[in-house]
C-alpha cells in the first residue's frame, strides 16, 4: 500500500546502511586478508566479515545499534501522517478492513527492512569473497540466513513500537521524540541501570569479600540487561555468528578454576551449527514474543480509536 | 408512489462519557432526495454521520443505511456510499488520477474499468484540464470538486458531505453548490449534506433536519417548516429565521 521505495526517506537509509556496509566489509576483509598471509585458513573465515570489528565496529554491531532507527525512521509517522493530512478518515470510509490498514503499514515496512538487509549482507558477502578469497560453506550461508531473519525481527520489534507511538500520539514529532527515547533508555541507560540496580541490592564492599554475592550481583545484572531487546539481540546475533561462542553466559568464564579451563580448552573446536541455535533459541523466542506483542498492542489501540476528522 | 427508503434511524444515540452527542434521532431518507442537515458547529452532525457510516458505534438504537447496519456490515455500507469529509486530504505528492486510481483500487475496482470512470468523474466536477498537476499545488475550491470525483468513482447510491462548501469562494460555491444539484437530478444519487450556510442548503435541498445540541428539533421541506413556525401569511421567507427561531427555542 505505500510506495516507500520512490521516498526520499527510503533512499536516505538504504544509502546509509550500503556505505556503512561496503566500508565495513572492506575495512575488515583486507585486514583478515593480511593477518591471514601465509596460513592456513582458520574454519568459518567467512563469517568474520561480519563479527570482527576491524578499527571501528563490526557489521553485527552496527544492525545491533542503527537496527532501531532504521525500524523507527519508517514506522514513526505512518499512521498519524494519514490523520494529519486528512486521508486517515477517507481511507476508513472506502470498503477495506480496518486492520488491513494497520496491516498493510507493518508488512509494507517488513518487506522494506528485509529488502534492505538481504541486499546489504550479499554486498558485503560479494566484496569478502573477493577480498578475502574464501567462498562460504553451506553452514556459513545457513547462519547468515539465521542472522538475517533474527535481524529482521529485531528491527520489525523497533518498527512496531515507532508505529504504536504514530497510533496514539497525533503529532509526527511527538511519536518520532517517543521512540527515540526508547531507543536511547535501552541501549544507554538501561546497562548502566543495570549495574546501579545491582550495587544496590548487593553491595560493593561485601561482594569483593564474598563470592557467592558476586555472583548473585552478577545475575542481578544479567538479568536487567536482558530486558533489553538490544541485548538480546546482540547476544543471540554473535552466538549465531561466531561458532566458537559455546556459551552466552559470561560468568562461566568468570568462574573457572585452573583445571576447569584446561579441560575447557579441549573444547576450542567450533560448535556445530545446531548446537549455536539451542544456545539462542530462548532470545529468539523472546524477540518473537516481544515483537509479536508490540504489534498486538498497536493493532488493538488502532482498532479500537475514534476515528475523528477534527 | 411509494419511495424507497435510504437511511433509516431509530432512537439512534451517542454518548461520549457523560456528554450525549446525539441524543435518540429519528430520521428516514428517501431515494433520490437531497437532504440538508442542519445545525450549529458541535450539535453532532459529524458524529451522526460517522455512525452512518460505522467509523463510529453508536451507543443504542438502530440504523439501516441502503438495506445494511452500518455496525455489523460497514463493509457493504461503504461499498455503496460515499463520503466526503470535511477538508478532506488528498497525497499531495501524486497527481489527481493517481489519487483517483488509489481509491479505485482501494475499492476493488479493476484497472481498465477504472481508468473510464476516472475520467469521466474527472470531467463531472471540471478539472480534467488539470489532471496532471500534483494535488498539492490545487486551490481549496479544486481539492473539493476532486473530493466529489473521488466520492463518483465507487459510483455511490448515497453521498454523504460533510460541510462541502466551506471555506470556498463565491464562485467555487457556486459550482459546488450546482454539482451537487446535478448529481441528484442527474445521476438519481441521494445526497446528505450537512451544513450551517443556510442560504445555500435553501437553494438546493428538498427536505432539511435541524439538529441542536444532539437534538433533531425539526425535520421536513423547508415550506413546510416556514408554514408551522412563521405563519401561512408569509410569502416570503428564509430558512435563517426559521432555523434562528428554533435555536432560540432550543
Amino acid at each position: 500500500m505505500e510506495d516507500h521505495f520512490s521516498s526520499v526517506r527510503f533512499l536516505l537509509i538504504s544509502a546509509l546502511i550500503v556505505m556503512v556496509g561496503v566500508i565495513i566489509a572492506s575495512m575488515v576483509g583486507m585486514g583478515i586478508q593480511e593477518e591471514s598471509k601465509g596460513m592456513a585458513k582458520p574454519t568459518l573465515l567467512f563469517l568474520w566479515l561480519f563479527t570482527s570489528t576491524g578499527k571501528l565496529f563490526s557489521f553485527v554491531q552496527f544492525i545491533g545499534f542503527f537496527g532501531p532507527l532504521i525500524g523507527i525512521f519508517l514506522g514513526f509517522d505512518s499512521i498519524n501522517r494519514e490523520r494529519v493530512s486528512r486521508t486517515l478518515s477517507k481511507l476508513l470510509s472506502q470498503p477495506i478492513y480496518r486492520d488491513s490498514v494497520i496491516n498493510a503499514k507493518f508488512l509494507a515496512s517488513v518487506a522494506i527492512i528485509a529488502i534492505v538487509l538481504v541486499a546489504i549482507v550479499l554486498i558485503i558477502s560479494g566484496l569478502g569473497i573477493r577480498l578475502i578469497g574464501v567462498i562460504p560453506g553451506a553452514e556459513e550461508v545457513w547462519r547468515l540466513a539465521i542472522y538475517i531473519i533474527t535481524s529482521i525481527l529485531y528491527i520489525s520489534f523497533w518498527l512496531g513500537i515507532s508505529i504504536l507511538f504514530s497510533v496514539i500520539f497525533r503529532s509526527t514529532a511527538t511519536s518520532a521524540l517517543a521512540s527515540l527515547a526508547i531507543w536511547i533508555f535501552f541501549s544507554f541507560f538501561l546497562s548502566l541501570g543495570a549495574g546501579f540496580l545491582a550495587n544496590a541490592i548487593v553491595p560493593a564492599g561485601q561482594a569483593a569479600v564474598d563470592p557467592t554475592l558476586a555472583i548473585k550481583k552478577f545475575e542481578i545484572q544479567r538479568i536487567i540487561s536482558h530486558c533489553s531487546p538490544i541485548t538480546l539481540y546482540s547476544e543471540a546475533t554473535s552466538t549465531i555468528l561466531d561458532p566458537t561462542r559455546n556459551t552466552t553466559n559470561p560468568l562461566a568464564f568468570v568462574l573457572m578454576g585452573p583445571l576447569e579451563k584446561l579441560s575447557a580448552s579441549r573444547f576450542q573446536n567450533p560448535l556445530p551449527l545446531l548446537q549455536s541455535l539451542i544456545i539462542i533459541v530462548p532470545y529468539l523466542i523472546s524477540i518473537v514474543a516481544i515483537t509479536f506483542l508490540c504489534f498486538g498492542v498497536c493493532y488493538l489501540v488502532f482498532m479500537r480509536q475514534e476515528i475523528r476528522t477534527v | 408512489m411509494e419511495r424507497q427508503i435510504v437511511i433509516e434511524a431509530e432512537g439512534l444515540t451517542k454518548r461520549y462519557g457523560h456528554q450525549i452527542a446525539v441524543n435518540s434521532l429519528n430520521v428516514q431518507i428517501y431515494e433520490g432526495e437531497v437532504f440538508g442537515f442542519l445545525g450549529p458547529n458541535g450539535a453532532g452532525k459529524t458524529t451522526t454521520l460517522l455512525m452512518f457510516l460505522g467509523l463510529t458505534e453508536p451507543t443504542s438504537g438502530r440504523v439501516r443505511v441502503i438495506g445494511f447496519d452500518p455496525t455489523r456490515d460497514p463493509f457493504h455500507v461503504k461499498e455503496k456510499v460515499g463520503y466526503l469529509p470535511e477538508n478532506v486530504g488528498f497525497y499531495d505528492d501524486m497527481d489527481a488520477r493517481q489519487n483517483l486510481q488509489y481509491i479505485a483500487r482501494l475499492n476493488r475496482i479493476p484497472d481498465k474499468i477504472s481508468a473510464g470512470r476516472i475520467d469521466e468523474s474527472l470531467k463531472v466536477v471540471g478539472l480534467l484540464e488539470e489532471v496532471s498537476k500534483k494535488v498539492g499545488t490545487y486551490s481549496k475550491g479544486m481539492r473539493q470538486r476532486l473530493g466529489i470525483a473521488e466520492v463518483l468513482i465507487k459510483e455511490p447510491k448515497l453521498i454523504f458531505l460533510d460541510e462541502p462548501t466551506i471555506g470556498l469562494d463565491p464562485d467555487g460555491t457556486n459550482r459546488m453548490l450546482d454539482l451537487i444539484h446535478s448529481l441528484s437530478r442527474e445521476k438519481n444519487i441521494t445526497i446528505f449534506l450537512s451544513s450551517h450556510l443556510l442560504d445555500q442548503v435553501q437553494r438546493i435541498c428538498d427536505r432539511v433536519g435541524i439538529m441542536i445540541k444532539g437534538d433533531l428539533v425539526a425535520m421536513g421541506p423547508i415550506q413546510e417548516l416556514a408554514k408551522k413556525k412563521l405563519g401561512v401569511d408569509k410569502e416570503h421567507y428564509t430558512l435563517e429565521e426559521i432555523y434562528m427561531k428554533y435555536f432560540k427555542e432550543a
